[in-house]
C-alpha cells in the first residue's frame, strides 16, 4: 500500500444512494447490490461494509474491528483500505 | 468479494420486467418484437406486486422496469414501491420522455434505487433524428439533472452504430456533464425491430476498431470518476456473448402481458412454449416451462462447441441469434470465428446504406 493510497483518518465512509446492503434469504448470504452489479460479501466484507454508515470514521472502523476480531491494526487496516478502494474507483463508495 | 457468477448460480438474480410496449420514441434499433402487446393486455398493479415477491423468494436481487417507455404507466409510482416492498433493488430503464418531475419524486420517495436514461448522440439534432422525436434529447438532459437533484445515481446508456460511432468521446463527455456516474456504450444488437435497418446501422469494420480503441482509453482517462461499461459488437467479434449468461440461469423476462421469456428475444424462435404468471407461479416457471428447460445447459451444443473449452463460459452464444441466422436455433452462434456459417455474419458486417431509416412507429 502506497501513501499515496491511504484513507485519511477521520474520512466517513457511506455508501451511496442507490448502493445497499442486504440479505437475501433466497441466496444464502449478504449481497451489495448496485446498479447493473451484485457482489456477494463474504463475512469480512460485511463486517466492514455495514460499519460504513457516513457516520463513523475510517480510524473508528479499523479500531472497532480490530478489538472486536482481536487482530493487528495494521493488517485490518490494509484490508479495510483494499476493500473500500476498490468500491470507491467503482463509485460504490464515498470516502 | 466476487462480482456476480460466485453467487449461487441457476437461482435467477435478475428480473427485466417489461412494464409496457408503448413508447413514445421511435428508435431504428428498437429491439422489442415486430408485433407488440397492447395496452389492454398489460398487467395490473396487483400482478406485478404479486411477480416481484415470487421472484424475490426465487433469489432475484435486481428488477428493472422497462418497457417500451415504463412511465406511459401511470401507476409506476406503485410498481416501484411493491417491488422495494419485495425486497428488490430497483432499476428504472427509461427514454427520458414522459418522465415529469413530479413523477421522478414519486419514484424517489417510492424508494427507486436507480435510474438509466438513454441518449441517442452528444449533438441534439442528431439524437433527435435517431429517436424520431423532436425535442427528445432536451427532455433526457432536463430528466437527468432532475435525477441527479434528488441524489439518485445515474447511468446514461448509449446505444452506438454508424451515425454517432464517432463520438462515442463526446458522448462520454455529455454523461459526465450530466453527473453520471455510470455509461454503457452498447453497440446495437441486431433483433427485432432492429433488423430491418440493419444496414443503415452497421458501422464498418474499421470504424469498430477505432471505437474499440478509444473506449479503452476512455475508460483510463476517466478512472475513478465514472465506471464504463461496454458491450462489444456482435458482428465484429471473435467469440460470441454468453447469452443472458446462460439460458435460464441468471435471468428472466416477463413480457408486459405476463408471459415469461429467458430472455426478451426468445418469443423470435418459433415452436418455444412459454408459461403466463397469470396462470403459473414464477417459480414453476423457471423450474417447469418448456421454453426455459428448451436450451439449458451446453448438452444440446453441436460441434465446434461440444468439445470447446468455453462452452461453459459463452454456452454457444445467443440462441436467438443462431437462429435469425442460420434457421437453426441450437447450431453455434455464427458470430463466432469457429462456427461453419461465421461467412453469414462477415457478409452482413460489410452492408452499410445511407438510406433513411425505418422508424418504429
Amino acid at each position: 500500500m502506497t501513501e499515496a493510497n491511504a484513507i485519511a483518518p477521520d474520512a466517513k465512509p457511506r455508501l451511496p444512494r442507490g448502493v445497499r446492503l442486504t440479505h437475501s434469504e433466497a441466496q444464502g448470504g449478504w449481497v451489495l447490490l448496485a446498479p447493473e452489479r451484485i457482489f456477494k460479501a463474504d463475512a469480512i466484507a460485511h463486517e466492514i461494509l455495514k460499519r460504513c454508515t457516513g457516520e463513523v470514521t475510517f480510524q473508528a472502523i479499523v479500531d472497532d474491528l480490530a478489538a472486536t476480531f482481536n487482530a493487528p491494526r495494521e493488517r485490518i487496516s490494509a484490508d479495510v483500505t483494499a476493500l473500500l478502494h476498490g468500491l470507491a474507483d467503482k463509485k460504490l463508495l464515498e470516502l | 468479494m466476487a462480482e456476480n457468477g460466485s453467487v449461487a448460480t441457476h437461482k435467477p438474480l435478475g428480473l427485466l420486467a417489461e412494464l409496457t410496449h408503448r413508447c413514445p420514441l421511435g428508435c431504428p434499433y428498437c429491439s422489442n418484437p415486430l408485433a407488440l402487446e397492447k395496452r389492454e393486455d398489460e398487467l395490473d398493479t396487483a400482478t406485478w406486486a404479486r411477480v416481484f415477491g415470487e421472484a424475490a423468494a426465487l433469489g432475484v436481487l435486481q428488477c428493472h422496469l422497462s418497457g417500451g417507455e415504463p412511465a406511459a404507466r401511470r401507476d409506476l409510482p406503485e410498481i416501484v414501491a411493491s417491488a422495494r416492498e419485495a425486497g428488490l433493488y430497483t432499476n428504472l430503464i427509461t427514454s427520458g420522455v414522459g418522465v415529469t418531475t413530479r413523477t421522478i419524486r414519486d419514484l424517489w420517495e417510492a424508494g427507486l434505487d436507480h435510474v438509466q436514461i438513454s441518449i441517442q448522440d452528444s449533438d441534439a439534432v442528431s439524437s433527435d433524428r435517431i429517436a424520431g422525436y423532436r425535442g427528445a434529447f432536451a427532455r433526457k438532459c432536463a430528466l437527468a439533472a432532475e435525477v441527479k437533484r434528488l441524489g439518485l445515481p445515474l447511468t446514461v446508456n448509449l446505444v452506438i452504430h454508424r451515425a454517432n460511432i464517432e463520438r462515442i468521446g463526446a458522448m462520454v463527455d455529455l454523461a459526465l456533464s450530466l453527473q453520471a456516474t455510470r455509461v454503457e456504450i452498447a453497440h446495437v444488437q441486431y433483433y427485432g425491430w432492429a433488423l430491418k435497418n440493419r444496414a443503415a446501422l452497421m458501422p464498418t469494420r474499421e470504424q469498430v476498431a477505432r471505437a474499440t480503441t478509444e473506449v479503452e482509453a476512455l475508460r483510463q482517462r476517466h478512472h475513478g470518476k465514472i465506471v464504463i461499461d461496454a458491450v462489444v459488437p456482435d458482428y465484429h467479434a471473435r467469440y460470441p456473448k454468453p447469452c443472458v449468461g446462460g439460458w435460464g440461469r441468471r435471468s428472466l423476462n416477463v413480457t408486459p402481458s405476463g408471459k415469461v421469456l429467458p430472455c426478451h428475444a426468445a418469443e423470435s424462435i418459433p415452436g418455444l412454449e412459454f408459461w403466463n404468471v397469470r396462470d403459473h407461479s414464477l417459480a414453476d416457471i423457471w423450474i417447469g416451462s418448456p421454453a426455459f428447460n428448451a436450451f439449458r445447459g451446453t448438452d444440446f451444443l453441436p460441434e465446434p462447441c461440444a468439445s470447446c473449452e468455453r462452452r461453459e463460459a459463452d454456452f454457444g452464444g445467443c440462441r436467438c441469434q443462431a437462429f435469425a441466422l442460420t434457421g437453426d436455433a441450437r447450431a453455434t452462434d455464427p458470430v463466432c470465428h469457429l462456427s461453419p456459417r461465421h461467412d453469414l455474419v462477415t457478409e452482413l458486417a460489410a452492408v452499410q446504406t445511407d438510406e433513411p431509416y425505418q422508424y418504429r412507429r
